[in-house]
């Protein structure tokens, strides 16, 4: 007999209310409703946790981590896009 | 930028009251409400209402400024104005997203805005001739967008607060931009000075408005407050607002068109003269000077736009053809 293959889950916790979901690790179940029961179990034995997600991993598109010069690096230059390229004397306060 | 508070009286509920009840202790308790939990039909409604309000004003927001992309003064003002158009674009889908998770579509959202169902902040309505406006826009509009947008970083809705987080953090930038135009133009040529003191006459008391009706005028706050999606009142930010602006404009050597205005030593607080409540009534209502080529605006983009949203459609379903020709031919 052989054994089918688990698929893997990923799984995002909210630990305190308000926050988002960050992702905590991954684990294998059989179903969706599995998967939420064995993160409970994995990930949340002291109360990390308010809210679990369990998404498939294979539902995951990550970028390619070698891309990522072209994918961030232009934004390095464009140091307009940050409050303290502009000039505000201190009397005027904080902005 | 912000979606002022124009709301119109909130529904009265016909949820079953202990559920009404145990979700005001959860309010009380300062937890956040997330897409998923149980909320009143008029908690829903409001938000989905006060949010989408809020995406449109970002995106029509995007108008007044773009007027000047192509005319700005130097490449160094020109990347940055571009920027702030970019991030009010990106504030307009952060806030789209979050209405969506009440259960509503981009595509009714979009709707509703194009054909005038829809409000956006009164601010954006209003031409910007001169290049001064630029700099106003930035102090003054995004001020008090910032003294509004503080406060709903905590508001009861989890996606609201968390995009109002995100978009506070980009806002920064904007108003020291906005604020350093219009010191450099205050700071020139008696012409240039003149540009920047006529556009804060013109800006001064439409910025007011944005803070929404009085509070003795205002229909929905009572409840909004009770469910925590507001927290302060209308008056109360316009006072925060005005306290912080107002010393900001005579650093510059500017004046403000308000004859009553004048520091109470007593309270610590400026003291304004009447809002003109019949304009902002007006502006509101669609018969703001710039109201129907806002959305004329944007009607054409959205209809200019089209084929790409096309195109965009047919290469996935190209490439996903594809793939599963592959696959076919490797079986």
């Amino acid at each position: 007999m052989t054994e089918k293959n688990m698929p893997l889950w990923e799984v995002f916790i909210r630990s305190r209310t308000g926050l988002s979901h960050r992702h905590a690790g991954s684990l294998h179940a059989p179903d969706a409703e599995m998967a939420l029961q064995n993160a409970r179990d994995v990930y949340t034995r002291r109360g990390e946790g308010l809210s679990i997600w369990v998404v498939p991993s294979s539902a995951i598109t990550a970028s390619d981590p070698t891309d990522k010069d072209v994918m961030f690096e232009p934004t390095a230059s464009k140091i307009y896009r940050h409050p303290t390229f502009y000039e505000v004397p201190d009397e005027v306060g904080h902005m | 930028m912000y979606a002022q508070a124009l709301n119109t009286v909130t529904e009265v509920s016909k949820d079953d009251p202990a559920k009404l009840a145990a979700f005001q202790a959860r309010i009380d308790a300062e937890e956040k409400i997330e897409p998923n939990d149980w909320m009143p039909e008029g908690y829903r409604k409001t938000l989905v209402r006060q949010i989408s309000q809020h995406a449109h004003s970002e995106i029509v927001g995007m108008l007044p400024e773009g007027n000047w992309i192509t005319r700005a003064p130097s490449l160094k003002r020109k990347a940055a104005l571009l920027a702030k158009v970019q991030d009010e674009g990106g504030h307009g889908l952060y806030l789209y997203s979050a209405a969506e998770t009440l259960g509503v579509s981009r595509e009714e959202l979009v709707d509703a805005l194009h054909s005038g169902r829809a409000k956006y902040s009164s601010i954006f309505n209003y031409p910007t001739p001169s290049w001064a406006d630029m700099g106003m826009i930035g102090w003054l509009v995004d001020g008090a967008a910032i003294m509004n947008q503080i406060p709903l970083c905590r508001t009861s809705f989890g996606p609201y607060a968390r995009a109002m987080i995100r978009i506070c953090k980009e806002e920064s930038f904007h108003q020291r931009q906005g604020y350093e135009i219009v010191m450099t133009l205050a700071r020139g040529t008696p012409a240039q000075k003149k540009m920047a003191q006529d556009s804060l006459n013109r800006w001064w008391w439409p910025a007011l408005m944005m803070f929404g009706p009085s509070d003795s005028a205002s229909q929905h706050s009572d409840q909004n407050m009770k469910w925590k999606i507001k927290r302060f009142s209308n008056d109360a930010l316009r006072q925060k607002f005005i306290d912080a602006t107002v010393p900001q404009g005579h650093f510059l050597g500017l004046t403000f068109p308000d004859p009553d205005l004048k520091f109470n030593e007593a309270t610590g607080h400026w003291e304004h003269g009447e809002i003109d409540w019949a304009e902002f009534n007006r502006v509101v209502k669609g018969e703001g000077p710039c109201n129907r080529e806002r959305i004329k605006a944007r009607i054409k983009a959205h209809d200019e736009g089209a084929w790409v949203r096309e195109a965009a459609l047919a290469h996935a379903e190209k490439r996903a053809a594809r793939k599963a020709a592959a696959r076919i031919a490797a079986e």
